[in-house]
Order: structure tokens, then sequence, then C-alpha cells
């Protein structure tokens, strides 16, 4: 589990939306970091295998953090920072079990 | 004793399927390939088994193109089963889409033609926008219509070429990548193939080497007149939908999802690579052609030179004074492959062209020059 | 307009560059992919707190002058533009807030830096596996850690990171060092070459000791790896002396060093070696960083793994040869300004043949053994399909891609390339040199449709 090495109550915040929850998360954050703070381990399904997958390199060059922003899939949640009102879905085929 | 009964020079789609057939009809054939960098024109290929507006300048490419769409179904079952792979391979046919009212209009009058030469064994339908919507709900309503034919069809070409690739080689034929011929002596009877990764001989020699063909035609008293035409590619990202049920001219979804974008023509010679200005007006044609499209990622783009005659459709020559030699050019080797792979090869093995596949000849440029391409 | 310069790239050498061109009055447009400039490196430096600058240390706080002296410049800088194609003739296309655009370059610089060498070993693709650089972009952007991880590999960058853990005052499960037990002999040899940085030898060993003395696990001499798990990782086991041993954990942070970032590079035509040393692709270049092309040079680690301070260093000298070619110095002044610069780098370079040789991953964690091991992730090719299509004649990484669709997914073999070149070398007995690489094109990163299509000239700030 990630958590944040600072005290996280002096952070600017923004809420946004993962699998239509609600959740607050630092200013600065990329989505990938958000994901990971909130816990979800497996952000996307291989399209190929199936098999669970994650972000792994957060640097733009691996292309396994791929997920949906505000409707358009397939998006490097490494390389976008989080906004106010951003809608985050993982590409999953059986959703809510990103978490783990 | 020849080392080989037949050589065939280049592991492209043209002689992949000519070797894959001779070997399967019992001739010891070896397969002569280039490099991993080389010009492959079938690595650009677009995938389609098409009949719909094939040869209709040429009635005897038109009945040959017929001839091979009939026969793939066979071909393509024959060889997953050899393979194990999935070739994607789909029949149910195809859309040719027009962009203008004119071209439209254009494309009736062309496919009347057609099937007025085709003996009632070409049908088609000219589908007005209202009528393509139910074939493609997805379409964009600025495309004004789209002519349709049940005969067309495509396949994954890069599992097609690897399972002519590996079907050949499972059938005891000798394949040698590398290879690239330098020389062909003839020799009384027979032939032999120097390169610097080695000699050897055989007793007839194919030649299908592509844009390399014009070359080696000339050492077997055979002309090959060839030239590169680019043809760009795009193709993105898997999608979650089924956006396209048929292929098309300009589009196709591939049996993985993603969606293959191509048909651009270029005269730049040797250059294949890939140009911004192209790859934005491929981009910008099939967002009018499936307007969801939009926000899909394209993964790739390349580029690909066509190997051209000058009236784009194919040459098949024997050699007169060098018996046993044979050079071929196509650049639709994929719908051919059936065609190339059971009867091309069948007259290979015969030692001489016959029936359909004996009106390609050169002698068709001298006496006239109806350029145009297919 | 047309730019005097185009720079490809925000980190050390694009901002060292990016200053020097400023200063001799060259027109400057940079475009990076991130939101703020600093490269992987520096990431983040202009925002994080100064509790984060503490715990990342002074090499990190080290960018702040390179940043200043980047923002103090006058030049036109665009974050987070995505260069999707660049060619001979200096033309540059990039995406950016959902349109792309083409920009014109007199010359264009590569400063696309370095990315983790791909560490293909079983199990690498499930969830709770990342890399060590992946841990440290996340301590800087900004102060994420977690507890309990398993660091597994080698190199420079992963004591630093289990390092700064420690300052961060998270606890570690272990360190599977993965260093070959030889190179400490090996390596030994190139030490007296070596001398001028000793300073950076220092510091390592000083990290190493921090660690051991913290009494984290610090096990050595790791001849294979292998991570457990079914939908995510569970554990690692690793190989020592012949013998397996197995330690749960729910995180694992894997390193084999760095490589340089080749992509674009390649795509634009740039030629590239082979470098058995480094066992990685090397774009050719001159002393100035110039490359075959005339009008495309590359500075930092992209041309070949130097680490942060020379990539600065060769940023300047390649952005003064750069000047120099369009007449705002003269060839005496250009060498004048340079060879102070020079000797530094050699300075800086002196050490690498030493952590080269010392840090070279072992055969087995560059071409994979296990035939179930994935070579490809995003299409999911396993390590026994590349030798089937190697044993079936299949002559190399093109045609291996076109048959089985190795290197064909949205990655355009980042994470598959350097191990296919080496297990096809290994399985066709050549050199990498000959078994080559994928032919990259554009676009060099997945773009939207709707962006390729919206291609148009770039407006320039005049």
């Amino acid at each position: 589990m990630f958590t944040s090495v600072e005290n996280a109550s002096n952070l600017p915040m923004v809420q946004l939306q993962i699998e239509g929850e609600t959740v607050s998360v630092p200013v600065g954050y990329t989505v990938a970091a958000a994901l990971l703070a909130q816990g979800h381990r497996r952000t996307r399904q291989s399209p190929v295998d199936g098999g669970p997958r994650a972000p792994y390199c957060m640097m733009g060059v691996c292309y396994e953090c791929l997920v949906e922003i505000d409707g358009q899939r397939n998006q490097q949640a490494c390389m976008r920072e989080v906004s106010q009102g951003m809608q985050i879905r993982l590409q999953c085929a059986d959703e809510g079990e990103g978490a783990a | 004793m020849n080392d080989f009964d037949i050589a065939v020079i280049g592991g492209g789609m043209l002689g992949a399927a000519i070797a894959y057939g001779l070997q399967s009809q019992g001739a010891k054939t070896v397969l002569l390939d280039k490099g991993d960098r080389d010009f492959r024109a079938a690595r650009g290929n677009f995938g389609l088994v098409w009949v719909q507006s094939k040869g209709i300048e040429f009635p005897e490419y038109a009945a040959w193109t017929r001839y091979s769409t009939q026969r793939w179904p066979q071909f393509a079952a024959r060889l997953e089963a050899q393979t194990g792979l999935d070739l994607g391979f789909q029949q149910r046919g195809g859309i040719h889409f027009c962009l203008s009212e004119a071209e439209l209009e254009q494309r009736d009058r062309d496919l009347a033609r057609l099937a007025a030469g085709a003996d009632g064994q070409f049908r088609y339908q000219m589908l007005s926008a209202a009528e393509l919507k139910k074939l493609v709900p997805a379409v964009g309503a600025s495309i004004p219509g789209a002519s349709y034919s049940e005969h067309d069809g495509h396949v994954n070409p890069l599992y097609l070429l690897r399972a002519l690739h590996d079907a050949f080689q499972q059938q005891g034929g000798s394949y040698r990548a590398n290879h690239g011929v330098d020389s062909i002596t003839p020799l009384s009877p027979g032939f032999r193939l120097d390169s610097t990764a080695g000699s050897l001989t055989c007793a007839k020699v194919v030649l299908a080497a592509g844009l390399d063909n014009h070359r080696l035609a000339a050492m077997v008293g055979l002309q090959q007149p060839v030239r590169p035409q680019r043809g760009q590619v795009l193709v993105t990202e898997r999608l979650p939908e089924p956006l396209l049920h048929y292929p098309s001219n300009y589009l196709r979804q591939t049996q993985e999802g993603t969606i293959q974008i191509g048909d651009s023509k270029e005269e730049v010679g040797l250059d294949d690579g890939t140009s911004a200005e192209v790859i934005a007006r491929l981009a910008q044609r099939a967002q009018r052609i499936l307007p969801r499209l939009a926000n899909y990622n394209v993964v790739r783009a390349w580029g690909a030179l066509r190997v051209l005659t000058p009236d784009g459709y194919p040459v098949y020559e024997q050699s007169e004074s060098c018996p046993g030699a044979f050079a071929f050019t196509s650049h639709s080797g994929v719908t051919l492959a059936a065609a190339h792979a059971e009867a091309l090869a069948a007259q290979i093995i015969a030692g001489r062209l016959s029936g359909d596949a004996a009106a390609f000849d050169c002698t068709r440029f001298a006496e006239e020059s109806h350029v145009h391409v297919c | 307009m047309t730019y005097d310069l185009i720079i490809v790239g925000a980190g050390p050498a694009g901002m060292a560059a990016a200053a020097q061109a400023a200063e001799r009055g060259l027109s400057i447009l940079v475009l990076d992919e991130q939101p703020r400039p600093g490269g992987q490196i520096y990431r983040n430096i202009e925002t994080t707190s100064s509790r984060l600058r503490d715990l990342l240390g002074p090499d990190y706080q080290a960018g702040d002058a390179l940043v200043s002296a980047f923002r103090n410049s006058r030049l036109e800088y665009l974050e987070q533009a995505v260069v999707w194609q660049l060619n001979a003739a200096g033309e540059v296309c990039f995406s950016r807030r959902g349109h792309s655009y083409q920009a014109q370059g007199k010359h264009i610089l590569l400063a696309t830096g370095a990315q983790e060498r791909p560490f293909p070993v079983k199990g690498w693709q499930l969830p709770g596996v990342m890399t060590a650089g992946a841990a440290q972009i996340l301590l800087k952007s900004p102060g994420l850690a977690c507890d309990d991880a398993v660091f597994v590999g080698s190199g420079p960058l992963l004591y630093l990171i289990v390092w700064q853990y420690l300052q961060a005052g998270k606890t570690v499960k272990a360190l599977i060092d993965t260093t070959p037990r030889r190179h400490y002999f090996t390596g030994l040899g190139k030490l007296p070459a070596a001398r001028h940085g000793i300073g950076y030898l220092w510091k390592g060993l000083n990290m190493i000791r921090a660690i051991r003395q913290a009494g984290i696990p610090f096990i050595s001499g790791v001849e294979a790896v292998e991570i457990e798990g079914e939908q995510s990782c569970s554990g690692v086991r690793w190989q020592r002396n012949g013998q397996w041993q197995a330690l749960p954990t729910s995180q694992v942070f894997l390193h084999q060093g760095v490589v340089p970032n080749v992509n674009l590079a390649m795509a634009s035509g740039c030629e590239h070696h082979w470098s058995p040393l480094q066992a990685c692709w090397q774009p050719v270049t001159d002393e100035w960083g110039q490359s075959n092309l005339e009008r495309v040079s590359l500075a930092g680690d992209g041309m070949g793994i130097g680490g942060a301070k020379a990539a600065a260093l060769r940023g300047q000298l390649a952005a003064l040869q750069i000047a120099c070619r369009q007449q705002r110095l003269d060839n005496a002044e250009r060498d004048r300004q340079a060879a102070p610069l020079r000797q530094w780098l050699d300075k800086e370079l002196a050490f690498r043949p030493f952590l080269d040789t010392l840090y070279r991953p072992a055969d087995r964690f560059r071409a994979p053994e296990d035939g179930a091991t994935l070579v490809c992730r995003c299409e999911s090719v396993t390590r026994q399909a590349v030798a089937d299509a190697a044993a079936a004649g299949c002559m190399g990484p093109n045609q291996l891609k076109s048959f089985s669709r190795c290197g064909m997914g949205p990655c355009q073999g980042r994470q598959c390339g350097l191990t296919v070149s080496e297990l096809m070398a290994q399985l066709q007995q050549q050199p990498p040199e000959a078994t080559g690489y994928y032919r990259l094109r554009a676009p060099v990163k997945p773009v939207q449709l709707a962006e390729l299509a919206s291609l148009s000239p770039w407006p320039a700030q005049s």
C-alpha cells in the first residue's frame, strides 16, 4: 500500500471519481499515483491474455497503466495529473475488483 | 542431379504461396529469402481478398481473381489445419466506400461493366447512404454511399505469410533466410544460383523477388517491368467494440479488434518511410468514414512499396531462351494466393503456363499502352 | 517560422542545451512530455516540499540551478507536448492538448533521456511489480512510498532508492542483489581509470553501508529470480548458489540499470550501433552529439548512459556546436568554451566503464531462459514463442514482429526490443549488431486519430 511520506493534511486536494466513487487526492499526483494511493492494485486486464496488469514504469514507456479518463480509453495514467472532477475507470472486464 | 527441383527467389506473399504450392504438389523446393530489413511489400499488406473492381479492363484478370477467391475458403482451411494458426479469414462480403456522388455514379458504371463480362459470376449492389447505414451503423453522415459485393473478404496478411512459411517447411520445403541471389546461371539443363550465402542448383527457377525481379529476370532472358509505389498504413489500438463488420477499400477491422487504415498512393521511388502529411490525410479520411474512430489511438504507421507493373496487372512470364525459368510480379498477392499456390504452381511443375495465367505476359505492353491501376 | 533549434526533452541535457543556446541568441522551441521541467532525475524539483528535497538528497537538489537557468532563458517551452514524428528535414510533429502541430527547426536536438532496461523474469507483468525508477518517481511526484517492499536487481539507482526509502522512514523487506559475483573482480580492473569518479564510489559504498547498517536483509550473488502470484505479486523466489529460496511480499521493485530511450532517434533515421559494454543500442554521433542526419543532434543519456551531470555537459556541448554552425560564434570561441566542459565531462565519464562492467546484468536477466517468461508484455509473447519463430527460420526482429505480434503493442518495443535483439542473436548465434532491432516508425507514441487528423502548423510566439 502506497502512502504519503508527507503530512497529507497540509496538501491541497482535488476531488475525483474512481469507478464512480469520489475520492480526495493531493494536487500534483498523477492518475497512476492516485490509483496506487487509493489501493488499486490491478488497473486493467491485458486485452490479449486477460491477465491482470498495473502501473509498472511510471514514466510513460511501458503502457501498462492504461485507464479510461473522462470517457477516453487507453490513457497513460502515469502521464496525466489529477484534476478536479476527473472521471477514472479501470479497464477490467470485471470492474470493481480492482482494489485489493 | 540438382540440389532442388525448383528454387523460388523471394519469400514474400507471392513467392511463399508459390513455394508452398510447389512443395505441396510434390516438387522438392527451396525458398530463398532476403534479410530482416529488406523491402517487403507483404508486411504492408492490407489483407483484402477482393473481387469488386478487379479487372474491369482485363477480363482474364477478373476471371483469375474470381477463381482464386472461390478457392480461398478451402485454401485457408487447409493452411489453418496444417499450421494451427488462425488466419482471421472471412468472406462475408466487402464494401467500397464512395466519398462523393460522382464517385458513386462512376462506381456503378464500372461494376456494371465488370458484371457484364463475368457471365453471371460477379454480383454486386450499390448502396445508398441509408442502405449503407444498415450494414455499417457507425458510418459518417457525409458518406454518400458505397458498393457491396458478397464475394469479398479479408484475412490477416501477416499470419497468412507466416502460415505459408510454416506449412511450406512442415511439408519438407527448404527455407533459407538472408540468401539474396546475386546471379543465376542457366545450365543445360537447369540453373545455378550464386550468392554470398552459397550456391545451389535447380531444375527450374521461379522469380518472385518483387522489385528485384527486374534485375534477376534479365539473367534468364525475361523482362519484368516493375516500379515501386508507396502506400502508407495506420493501425489503431484494439477497439473494445465491433465497428466495421465488413472489410472495405479504406478500412478494415482485424481479428484482434484493431482498425487498419490504408490506401494511400505515392510515387516516391525506393523510400518506404512515412510522412506526417499522408498520416494526417489517412486519419482525416478514416474519421470521415467512421467518426467514432476519432478518440481511439493510432498505435503504428508504416510505409511499404507496392510492386507495380506498368498497367497494375500481374506479369507472369516464362522464358523461351532458358526453359524452366519463370518470373512473376503481382501486387494482389493475398487475393491471388490460392491461385498461386494451386493452379499456378501446378503449371510451373508442368513446365508451361496455360489458361488465364498465360494471358499475363509482357506482350501486352508492346501492343498498346493501356495504363491504368487496379 | 523556422526555429533555430527545437529541443525534445527538458531533462538535464535539454535544459542545459536550451540555456546555452539561448545565451547565443538562437530562437528555441523546447518540447517536453511532462507538466514541469526536470526530466525524470529532477522531476518536480520546482514543487517538491523541503522534506522531500531533504530525503531525496543533494544529487536531486543539484537540479535547482539547471531549472532556474532554463526558466530564465529566452525560449519557447511547451510542457505536455508529445513528439510523434520528426524527419531529416527538421520537421517536428507533436501532439498537445488534443491537437497535433508541426514545427520547423533548422536543427533538432534530441534529449529524450533514458528508460529502465527491461528485466524480463517470470511474473514481472503482475500487479505489485514495478521498476525501482517507478518507486523513485512516486517518491518525487510527490511523496508516495510503501512499506515492506523487496528490491531486486543491480546498479546504483537500486541502492539509491533503497537509501531514500530509509530516509523516508520506510521499512524495506529485503534487497536481492543480482550483481554477478565475478564482476567485482572484472570491475576492479577498470578502477584505476575511474579514479576521477572516486567521489561516486565513496557515495555508493556509504549508501550500501547505510543499507546494511539498517539491518535490511541484503542477499547478494543471486543467479535467478521469479515473481510469484496469480492475480498479483505474492512473493519473490530467487536462486543463490544453486538453491532456491522464497520470501512473501506484495510489492517488488525491479532494476537492472538504465538504457537510452531510442525510439524517437531511431524512427527519425539516426544510425545506431550495439554497445557490447552497456548491452544496448546507442546512436552514432560525433564528439558534439551530431548524428548521421545533418539537422539532428543528440545529448544526454539518450546518446549513451552517462548520468545527469554528463547529460547537462553534453547538452551544452551540443548547443555550442549548433550555435557555431549557425554562425553565432566561431570555431575558436566554440572550442574555448568547450574545453572546460570536456574536461569535466571526461571526469564524469571516467567512472562509467567501472559501473558498466560491475553492474552489467547477467545474460539470463537480459535474455530469459525460462520459456513461460513474457518477452513482450503488450502482446503477451513468451520467450518460447520467440524461440519457436527463430527455429522456423525467422530472420530478425521485424519478421518476428509480423509473425508473432511481438513488439506490436502500444509500448512500441520499449519493453521488449532489447530482449528480442539479444535473445534472437543468442538463438541465431550471432552478435546483436547482426540481428538488429525493430524498424521504428511514426507515431513514436500512440496518438489519437483525431489528433493526427488535426495536424496544423504550430503558431509560434514570435
